[in-house]
Protein backbone atom coordinates (compact mmCIF):
# COMPACT_ATOMS: atom_id res chain seq x y z
CA UNK A 1 0.00 0.00 0.00
CA UNK A 2 2.75 2.46 0.04
CA UNK A 3 2.11 3.44 -3.46
CA UNK A 4 -1.33 5.06 -2.12
CA UNK A 5 0.75 6.34 1.45
CA UNK A 6 2.93 8.76 -0.81
CA UNK A 7 -0.18 10.26 -1.68
CA UNK A 8 -1.98 11.66 1.64
CA UNK A 9 -5.80 12.62 0.28
CA UNK A 10 -6.21 9.89 -2.36
CA UNK A 11 -5.08 7.58 0.68
CA UNK A 12 -7.59 8.79 2.77
CA UNK A 13 -10.14 8.96 0.71
CA UNK A 14 -9.26 4.96 -0.24
CA UNK A 15 -9.18 4.23 3.59
CA UNK A 16 -13.17 6.14 4.11
CA UNK A 17 -14.06 4.35 0.63
CA UNK A 18 -12.59 0.90 2.22
CA UNK A 19 -14.29 1.43 5.82
CA UNK A 20 -17.80 1.87 4.24
CA UNK A 21 -17.22 -0.72 1.65
CA UNK A 22 -16.60 -3.01 4.34
CA UNK A 23 -19.48 -2.24 6.70
CA UNK A 24 -21.54 -3.10 3.43
CA UNK A 25 -19.91 -6.03 2.82
CA UNK A 26 -20.44 -7.21 6.48
CA UNK A 27 -23.99 -6.10 6.13
CA UNK A 28 -24.73 -7.85 3.62
CA UNK A 29 -22.69 -11.20 5.03
CA UNK A 30 -25.44 -10.62 8.22
CA UNK A 31 -28.45 -10.70 6.00
CA UNK A 32 -27.31 -13.90 4.04
CA UNK A 33 -26.19 -15.13 7.41
CA UNK A 34 -29.67 -14.94 8.41
CA UNK A 35 -31.01 -16.79 5.00
CA UNK A 36 -28.19 -19.44 6.14
CA UNK A 37 -29.76 -19.83 9.29
CA UNK A 38 -33.11 -20.23 8.27
CA UNK A 39 -32.70 -22.48 5.30
CA UNK A 40 -29.95 -24.69 7.56
CA UNK A 41 -32.20 -25.43 10.43
CA UNK A 42 -35.00 -25.60 7.73
CA UNK A 43 -33.42 -28.84 6.30
CA UNK A 44 -32.00 -30.29 9.76
CA UNK A 45 -35.71 -30.01 10.46
CA UNK A 46 -36.71 -31.73 7.21
CA UNK A 47 -38.70 -28.66 6.02
CA UNK A 48 -37.35 -26.62 2.59
CA UNK A 49 -36.59 -23.07 4.79
CA UNK A 50 -37.67 -19.68 3.13
CA UNK A 51 -37.62 -21.19 -1.07
CA UNK A 52 -40.17 -18.36 -2.42
CA UNK A 53 -39.04 -14.82 -2.77
CA UNK A 54 -36.32 -15.10 -5.68
CA UNK A 55 -33.91 -17.90 -6.63
CA UNK A 56 -33.57 -20.38 -3.54
CA UNK A 57 -35.27 -17.44 -1.36
CA UNK A 58 -32.35 -15.79 -1.76
CA UNK A 59 -34.23 -12.28 -1.76
CA UNK A 60 -35.96 -13.25 1.64
CA UNK A 61 -33.97 -10.79 3.83
CA UNK A 62 -34.37 -8.24 1.92
CA UNK A 63 -38.21 -8.62 2.37
CA UNK A 64 -38.22 -8.80 5.39
CA UNK A 65 -35.83 -6.01 6.16
CA UNK A 66 -37.90 -3.78 4.25
CA UNK A 67 -40.76 -4.78 5.69
CA UNK A 68 -39.45 -4.45 9.22
CA UNK A 69 -38.14 -1.00 8.22
CA UNK A 70 -41.47 0.33 7.65
CA UNK A 71 -43.13 -0.90 10.76
CA UNK A 72 -43.83 1.45 13.36
CA UNK A 73 -41.12 2.02 15.69
CA UNK A 74 -43.06 2.96 19.02
CA UNK A 75 -42.08 3.88 22.65
CA UNK A 76 -44.03 1.98 25.03
CA UNK A 77 -45.14 4.91 28.11
CA UNK A 78 -43.17 5.23 31.05
CA UNK A 79 -40.10 3.52 29.16
CA UNK A 80 -36.88 5.43 30.40
CA UNK A 81 -36.95 7.02 26.55
CA UNK A 82 -33.11 7.80 26.20
CA UNK A 83 -32.23 4.27 27.61
CA UNK A 84 -34.64 2.92 25.57
CA UNK A 85 -33.08 4.19 22.40
CA UNK A 86 -29.72 4.15 23.04
CA UNK A 87 -29.31 0.28 24.28
CA UNK A 88 -30.03 -0.60 20.51
CA UNK A 89 -27.33 1.49 19.56
CA UNK A 90 -24.88 0.66 21.50
CA UNK A 91 -25.95 -2.67 20.51
CA UNK A 92 -24.92 -2.23 16.74
CA UNK A 93 -22.12 0.23 17.42
CA UNK A 94 -20.40 -2.48 19.58
CA UNK A 95 -20.84 -5.14 16.83
CA UNK A 96 -19.49 -3.28 14.20
CA UNK A 97 -16.41 -1.68 15.96
CA UNK A 98 -15.15 -4.68 16.22
CA UNK A 99 -14.49 -5.29 12.68
CA UNK A 100 -11.60 -2.60 12.96
CA UNK A 101 -9.38 -4.72 13.87
CA UNK A 102 -10.26 -7.95 12.27
CA UNK A 103 -8.08 -8.83 9.30
CA UNK A 104 -9.99 -10.54 6.16
CA UNK A 105 -6.51 -11.36 4.73
CA UNK A 106 -3.33 -10.64 2.98
CA UNK A 107 -3.12 -11.11 -0.50
CA UNK A 108 -0.71 -10.01 -3.27
CA UNK A 109 0.53 -7.76 -0.98
CA UNK A 110 -2.93 -5.78 -0.59
CA UNK A 111 -4.09 -5.75 2.98
CA UNK A 112 -7.51 -6.05 4.17
CA UNK A 113 -7.76 -4.52 7.66
CA UNK A 114 -8.91 -1.04 8.53
CA UNK A 115 -6.65 -0.72 11.40
CA UNK A 116 -3.27 -2.37 12.12
CA UNK A 117 -3.01 -2.34 16.17
CA UNK A 118 -0.76 -4.54 18.35
CA UNK A 119 -3.63 -4.63 21.15
CA UNK A 120 -5.80 -6.15 18.44
CA UNK A 121 -7.89 -8.70 20.40
CA UNK A 122 -7.84 -6.23 23.15
CA UNK A 123 -10.03 -3.90 21.27
CA UNK A 124 -12.08 -6.91 20.08
CA UNK A 125 -13.12 -7.62 23.69
CA UNK A 126 -13.14 -4.33 24.80
CA UNK A 127 -16.13 -3.26 22.36
CA UNK A 128 -17.51 -6.69 22.35
CA UNK A 129 -18.01 -6.42 26.25
CA UNK A 130 -20.12 -2.97 25.48
CA UNK A 131 -22.88 -5.34 24.68
CA UNK A 132 -23.66 -5.92 27.75
CA UNK A 133 -24.93 -2.45 28.31
CA UNK A 134 -26.87 -2.91 25.38
CA UNK A 135 -28.61 -6.03 26.84
CA UNK A 136 -28.74 -4.68 30.56
CA UNK A 137 -29.69 -1.24 29.76
CA UNK A 138 -32.63 -2.40 27.05
CA UNK A 139 -34.35 -4.84 29.77
CA UNK A 140 -34.06 -2.11 32.71
CA UNK A 141 -35.24 0.92 30.14
CA UNK A 142 -38.26 -0.82 28.85
CA UNK A 143 -40.86 -1.16 31.97
CA UNK A 144 -41.28 -4.31 31.24
CA UNK A 145 -40.94 -7.39 34.23
CA UNK A 146 -39.71 -9.95 31.78
CA UNK A 147 -37.36 -7.48 29.54
CA UNK A 148 -35.96 -6.62 33.26
CA UNK A 149 -35.56 -10.29 34.09
CA UNK A 150 -34.43 -11.00 30.62
CA UNK A 151 -31.43 -7.86 30.51
CA UNK A 152 -30.66 -9.06 33.78
CA UNK A 153 -29.86 -12.82 33.34
CA UNK A 154 -28.39 -11.68 30.22
CA UNK A 155 -25.40 -8.97 31.83
CA UNK A 156 -25.09 -12.43 34.60
CA UNK A 157 -24.31 -14.72 31.66
CA UNK A 158 -22.40 -12.58 29.44
CA UNK A 159 -19.97 -11.26 32.09
CA UNK A 160 -19.90 -14.95 33.38
CA UNK A 161 -18.57 -16.14 30.42
CA UNK A 162 -16.61 -13.31 29.58
CA UNK A 163 -13.89 -14.34 31.59
CA UNK A 164 -13.37 -17.82 30.15
CA UNK A 165 -13.38 -16.92 27.49
CA UNK A 166 -10.69 -14.24 27.94
CA UNK A 167 -8.53 -16.64 29.34
CA UNK A 168 -9.28 -19.35 27.11
CA UNK A 169 -7.18 -17.58 24.93
CA UNK A 170 -3.89 -16.55 27.30
CA UNK A 171 -2.45 -20.46 25.79
CA UNK A 172 -2.74 -18.22 22.54
CA UNK A 173 -0.54 -15.48 23.17
CA UNK A 174 1.98 -17.06 25.08
CA UNK A 175 2.47 -18.74 21.78
CA UNK A 176 2.76 -16.63 19.44
CA UNK A 177 4.06 -13.45 21.62
CA UNK A 178 1.28 -11.21 20.51
CA UNK A 179 -1.58 -9.36 20.68
CA UNK A 180 -2.14 -8.37 17.15
CA UNK A 181 -4.89 -10.82 15.00
CA UNK A 182 -2.29 -10.97 11.90
CA UNK A 183 0.64 -12.06 13.87
CA UNK A 184 -1.34 -14.65 15.39
CA UNK A 185 -3.39 -15.61 12.00
CA UNK A 186 0.05 -15.58 10.63
CA UNK A 187 1.72 -17.88 13.04
CA UNK A 188 4.93 -20.30 11.31
CA UNK A 189 6.81 -23.22 12.52
CA UNK A 190 10.37 -24.00 12.15
CA UNK A 191 10.13 -27.60 13.11
CA UNK A 192 12.71 -29.66 11.20
CA UNK A 193 11.83 -30.59 8.09
CA UNK A 194 8.39 -28.43 8.51
CA UNK A 195 8.75 -24.64 7.88
CA UNK A 196 5.28 -23.00 7.53
CA UNK A 197 2.03 -21.83 9.23
CA UNK A 198 0.36 -24.00 11.45
CA UNK A 199 -3.17 -23.39 12.98
CA UNK A 200 -2.88 -22.96 16.49
CA UNK A 201 -5.82 -25.32 17.35
CA UNK A 202 -3.18 -28.27 17.09
CA UNK A 203 -1.51 -26.32 20.36
CA UNK A 204 -3.72 -25.34 21.88
CA UNK A 205 -7.14 -27.92 21.44
CA UNK A 206 -8.41 -26.81 24.94
CA UNK A 207 -8.34 -23.18 24.69
CA UNK A 208 -10.21 -23.46 21.69
CA UNK A 209 -13.06 -25.69 23.20
CA UNK A 210 -13.03 -23.41 25.71
CA UNK A 211 -13.62 -20.62 23.32
CA UNK A 212 -16.08 -22.08 21.60
CA UNK A 213 -18.67 -22.40 24.29
CA UNK A 214 -17.84 -19.19 25.62
CA UNK A 215 -18.73 -17.63 22.27
CA UNK A 216 -21.50 -19.31 22.01
CA UNK A 217 -22.74 -18.21 25.56
CA UNK A 218 -21.26 -14.54 24.39
CA UNK A 219 -23.15 -13.96 21.47
CA UNK A 220 -26.65 -15.50 22.99
CA UNK A 221 -27.21 -18.25 20.95
CA UNK A 222 -28.69 -21.60 21.55
CA UNK A 223 -28.70 -23.40 23.58
CA UNK A 224 -27.28 -20.52 25.68
CA UNK A 225 -30.28 -18.10 24.65
CA UNK A 226 -31.91 -17.50 27.78
CA UNK A 227 -31.75 -13.79 27.37
CA UNK A 228 -34.18 -14.73 24.75
CA UNK A 229 -35.98 -17.89 26.50
CA UNK A 230 -39.55 -17.82 24.73
CA UNK A 231 -41.61 -19.90 26.89
CA UNK A 232 -40.34 -18.01 30.01
CA UNK A 233 -39.42 -14.70 29.26
CA UNK A 234 -41.34 -13.90 25.80
CA UNK A 235 -38.90 -12.35 24.12
CA UNK A 236 -36.56 -11.29 27.23
CA UNK A 237 -35.06 -7.85 26.58
CA UNK A 238 -36.52 -7.65 23.20
CA UNK A 239 -40.41 -7.59 23.79
CA UNK A 240 -40.77 -4.28 23.65
CA UNK A 241 -39.00 -3.77 21.09
CA UNK A 242 -40.41 -2.85 17.52
CA UNK A 243 -39.85 -1.76 13.62
CA UNK A 244 -36.25 -0.31 13.31
CA UNK A 245 -35.06 -0.44 16.33
CA UNK A 246 -35.67 -4.63 16.69
CA UNK A 247 -33.77 -4.85 13.85
CA UNK A 248 -30.71 -2.84 15.51
CA UNK A 249 -30.54 -5.92 18.59
CA UNK A 250 -31.09 -8.59 15.55
CA UNK A 251 -28.49 -6.70 13.43
CA UNK A 252 -26.06 -6.92 16.51
CA UNK A 253 -26.41 -10.57 17.45
CA UNK A 254 -25.99 -11.20 14.01
CA UNK A 255 -22.65 -9.33 13.48
CA UNK A 256 -21.47 -10.60 16.66
CA UNK A 257 -21.65 -14.44 15.44
CA UNK A 258 -20.10 -13.52 12.63
CA UNK A 259 -17.50 -11.89 14.84
CA UNK A 260 -16.89 -14.63 16.94
CA UNK A 261 -16.29 -16.86 13.99
CA UNK A 262 -14.10 -14.72 12.24
CA UNK A 263 -12.13 -14.86 15.68
CA UNK A 264 -12.52 -18.30 16.02
CA UNK A 265 -10.92 -19.07 12.39
CA UNK A 266 -8.10 -15.87 12.79
CA UNK A 267 -7.13 -17.24 15.95
CA UNK A 268 -7.38 -20.78 15.84
CA UNK A 269 -7.47 -22.09 12.33
CA UNK A 270 -4.54 -19.64 10.68
CA UNK A 271 -7.07 -16.91 9.42
CA UNK A 272 -6.62 -16.54 5.43
CA UNK A 273 -4.29 -19.17 5.37
CA UNK A 274 -5.18 -22.32 3.61
CA UNK A 275 -2.91 -24.30 0.99
CA UNK A 276 -3.18 -22.84 -2.15
CA UNK A 277 -7.02 -21.59 -1.88
CA UNK A 278 -6.80 -17.71 -2.98
CA UNK A 279 -6.31 -16.11 1.22
CA UNK A 280 -9.83 -13.91 1.43
CA UNK A 281 -12.01 -17.22 -0.21
CA UNK A 282 -10.21 -19.32 2.54
CA UNK A 283 -10.85 -16.90 5.17
CA UNK A 284 -14.88 -16.73 4.23
CA UNK A 285 -14.43 -20.51 3.60
CA UNK A 286 -13.79 -20.73 7.61
CA UNK A 287 -16.15 -18.58 8.44
CA UNK A 288 -19.02 -20.04 7.09
CA UNK A 289 -17.99 -23.00 8.58
CA UNK A 290 -17.78 -21.94 12.17
CA UNK A 291 -21.68 -19.82 10.84
CA UNK A 292 -22.75 -23.53 10.05
CA UNK A 293 -21.66 -25.17 13.44
CA UNK A 294 -23.93 -22.43 15.41
CA UNK A 295 -27.07 -23.35 13.50
CA UNK A 296 -26.03 -27.37 13.77
CA UNK A 297 -25.74 -26.29 17.71
CA UNK A 298 -29.06 -24.23 17.64
CA UNK A 299 -30.94 -27.12 15.40
CA UNK A 300 -29.41 -30.25 17.96
CA UNK A 301 -29.67 -28.50 21.40
CA UNK A 302 -31.88 -28.03 24.14
CA UNK A 303 -32.04 -25.14 25.60
CA UNK A 304 -29.74 -25.15 28.93
CA UNK A 305 -31.51 -24.15 32.74
CA UNK A 306 -30.09 -21.14 34.27
CA UNK A 307 -28.64 -22.84 36.81
CA UNK A 308 -26.86 -25.49 34.81
CA UNK A 309 -25.47 -22.46 32.55
CA UNK A 310 -24.37 -20.81 35.84
CA UNK A 311 -22.50 -23.93 36.78
CA UNK A 312 -20.60 -24.63 33.73
CA UNK A 313 -19.12 -21.08 33.23
CA UNK A 314 -17.80 -20.74 37.01
CA UNK A 315 -16.89 -24.66 38.01
CA UNK A 316 -16.42 -25.79 34.79
CA UNK A 317 -15.06 -23.36 32.08
CA UNK A 318 -13.28 -20.81 34.60
CA UNK A 319 -10.91 -23.47 36.37
CA UNK A 320 -10.39 -25.48 32.89
CA UNK A 321 -9.28 -22.64 31.59
CA UNK A 322 -6.94 -21.67 34.22
CA UNK A 323 -5.49 -25.41 34.47
CA UNK A 324 -4.91 -24.39 30.60
CA UNK A 325 -2.74 -21.29 30.83
CA UNK A 326 -1.04 -22.99 33.73
CA UNK A 327 0.01 -26.34 32.03
CA UNK A 328 0.71 -24.27 28.73
CA UNK A 329 3.05 -21.91 30.77
CA UNK A 330 5.06 -24.86 32.28
CA UNK A 331 5.10 -26.67 28.81
CA UNK A 332 6.23 -23.75 26.87
CA UNK A 333 8.75 -22.98 29.39
CA UNK A 334 10.45 -26.50 29.88
CA UNK A 335 10.20 -27.05 26.02
CA UNK A 336 12.20 -23.80 25.40
CA UNK A 337 14.38 -24.14 28.43
CA UNK B 1 2.97 4.07 16.79
CA UNK B 2 -0.01 6.40 17.39
CA UNK B 3 -0.97 6.92 13.83
CA UNK B 4 -2.03 3.48 13.61
CA UNK B 5 -4.93 4.61 15.21
CA UNK B 6 -6.46 7.22 13.13
CA UNK B 7 -7.58 5.06 10.69
CA UNK B 8 -9.54 3.26 14.01
CA UNK B 9 -10.97 7.26 14.68
CA UNK B 10 -11.88 7.31 11.31
CA UNK B 11 -13.93 3.72 11.22
CA UNK B 12 -15.72 4.94 15.26
CA UNK B 13 -16.65 8.29 13.19
CA UNK B 14 -18.26 6.15 10.53
CA UNK B 15 -20.19 3.98 12.90
CA UNK B 16 -21.42 6.50 14.99
CA UNK B 17 -22.76 8.10 11.76
CA UNK B 18 -24.25 4.87 11.17
CA UNK B 19 -25.90 4.48 14.31
CA UNK B 20 -27.45 8.15 14.22
CA UNK B 21 -28.86 6.86 10.52
CA UNK B 22 -30.73 4.24 11.96
CA UNK B 23 -31.79 5.92 14.95
CA UNK B 24 -32.99 9.11 13.05
CA UNK B 25 -34.79 6.63 10.68
CA UNK B 26 -35.97 4.31 13.42
CA UNK B 27 -38.29 7.78 14.20
CA UNK B 28 -38.92 9.18 10.41
CA UNK B 29 -39.85 5.80 8.53
CA UNK B 30 -43.09 3.92 9.37
CA UNK B 31 -46.27 5.26 10.67
CA UNK B 32 -47.01 6.49 14.25
CA UNK B 33 -50.11 6.17 15.94
CA UNK B 34 -50.14 5.40 19.35
CA UNK B 35 -52.60 3.92 21.25
CA UNK B 36 -52.97 3.18 25.18
CA UNK B 37 -53.70 -0.35 24.61
CA UNK B 38 -50.26 -0.55 22.10
CA UNK B 39 -48.13 1.57 24.54
CA UNK B 40 -49.03 -0.64 27.81
CA UNK B 41 -46.22 -3.80 28.38
CA UNK B 42 -46.60 -6.44 27.08
CA UNK B 43 -47.06 -9.49 29.69
CA UNK B 44 -48.34 -12.16 27.90
CA UNK B 45 -51.88 -10.54 27.98
CA UNK B 46 -52.08 -10.19 31.86
CA UNK B 47 -52.27 -5.73 33.02
CA UNK B 48 -49.62 -5.55 34.99
CA UNK B 49 -50.60 -4.22 38.33
CA UNK B 50 -47.39 -3.50 39.76
CA UNK B 51 -44.10 -1.78 39.21
CA UNK B 52 -41.74 -3.26 36.79
CA UNK B 53 -38.85 -2.24 38.58
CA UNK B 54 -38.67 -3.74 41.88
CA UNK B 55 -36.19 -5.94 44.27
CA UNK B 56 -33.94 -8.32 42.62
CA UNK B 57 -32.47 -11.41 43.60
CA UNK B 58 -29.01 -10.60 45.33
CA UNK B 59 -27.37 -13.39 43.02
CA UNK B 60 -26.74 -11.36 40.37
CA UNK B 61 -25.12 -8.44 42.91
CA UNK B 62 -23.11 -11.36 44.04
CA UNK B 63 -22.09 -12.12 39.94
CA UNK B 64 -21.35 -9.07 39.40
CA UNK B 65 -18.65 -8.27 42.32
CA UNK B 66 -17.37 -11.67 41.53
CA UNK B 67 -17.36 -10.64 38.00
CA UNK B 68 -15.08 -8.07 38.68
CA UNK B 69 -12.73 -9.16 41.40
CA UNK B 70 -12.12 -12.38 38.54
CA UNK B 71 -12.09 -10.61 35.40
CA UNK B 72 -9.64 -7.37 36.63
CA UNK B 73 -7.51 -10.27 37.20
CA UNK B 74 -7.80 -12.13 34.23
CA UNK B 75 -6.63 -8.60 32.40
CA UNK B 76 -3.17 -9.36 33.82
CA UNK B 77 -2.62 -12.02 31.82
CA UNK B 78 -2.73 -10.62 28.93
CA UNK B 79 0.15 -8.45 29.10
CA UNK B 80 1.97 -11.05 30.98
CA UNK B 81 1.09 -13.93 27.98
CA UNK B 82 3.01 -11.45 25.70
CA UNK B 83 5.60 -11.14 27.30
CA UNK B 84 6.24 -15.01 28.81
CA UNK B 85 9.02 -15.95 26.60
CA UNK B 86 11.31 -13.01 27.52
CA UNK B 87 9.94 -13.82 31.19
CA UNK B 88 11.44 -16.84 31.03
CA UNK B 89 11.11 -19.45 34.62
CA UNK B 90 11.07 -16.11 36.73
CA UNK B 91 7.76 -14.60 35.04
CA UNK B 92 6.19 -17.95 34.77
CA UNK B 93 6.57 -18.90 38.82
CA UNK B 94 5.23 -15.45 39.41
CA UNK B 95 2.41 -15.98 37.88
CA UNK B 96 1.65 -19.18 39.30
CA UNK B 97 2.22 -17.67 42.90
CA UNK B 98 -0.39 -15.22 41.78
CA UNK B 99 -2.71 -17.80 40.28
CA UNK B 100 -2.47 -19.84 43.51
CA UNK B 101 -4.20 -16.78 45.23
CA UNK B 102 -6.33 -16.14 42.28
CA UNK B 103 -7.90 -20.28 42.85
CA UNK B 104 -7.80 -19.86 46.53
CA UNK B 105 -10.35 -16.80 46.08
CA UNK B 106 -11.74 -19.32 43.50
CA UNK B 107 -12.19 -22.07 45.74
CA UNK B 108 -13.68 -19.98 48.86
CA UNK B 109 -16.62 -18.64 46.59
CA UNK B 110 -17.49 -22.19 45.68
CA UNK B 111 -17.04 -23.75 49.14
CA UNK B 112 -19.51 -21.04 50.24
CA UNK B 113 -22.12 -21.87 47.66
CA UNK B 114 -21.39 -18.63 45.77
CA UNK B 115 -21.76 -20.10 42.16
CA UNK B 116 -24.99 -22.10 43.67
CA UNK B 117 -28.29 -20.88 41.65
CA UNK B 118 -30.95 -23.19 42.93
Amino acid sequence: MSGIYADPIGHWVVVVIAMVLLLFVVLTATAYTVWFERVALGRIQRRPGPNRVGPYGLMQMAADGIKLVFKESFIPAKTDRVIYVLAPAIAVGAAFLAWAVIPIGLWYNVQYWIADLNIGILLVFAVSSLNVYAVVLGGYASNNKYSLLGGLRSAAQLISYEMALGLSLVPTFMIVGSLRLQDIAGYTVHWGPYNGPLPLIILTPIGFVIYLIAAVAETNRAPFDLPEAEQELIGGFLTEYSGLKFVMYYLAEYVNMITVSALASLLFFGGWYLWVVPPVLAFFLKVVLFLFLYIWLRGTFPRLRYDMLMRLGWKVLLPLAIANVIVTGVILIAVQG
Amino acid sequence: MLESYVPLLIYVLIVLGLIGALVTLSFVLGPSKPHKKKLAPYESGIIPDTPALRRLSVRFYLTAMLFIIFDVEAVFFYPWAVLLRQLKWFGLIEMLVFMGILLVALAYVWRNGGFDWE
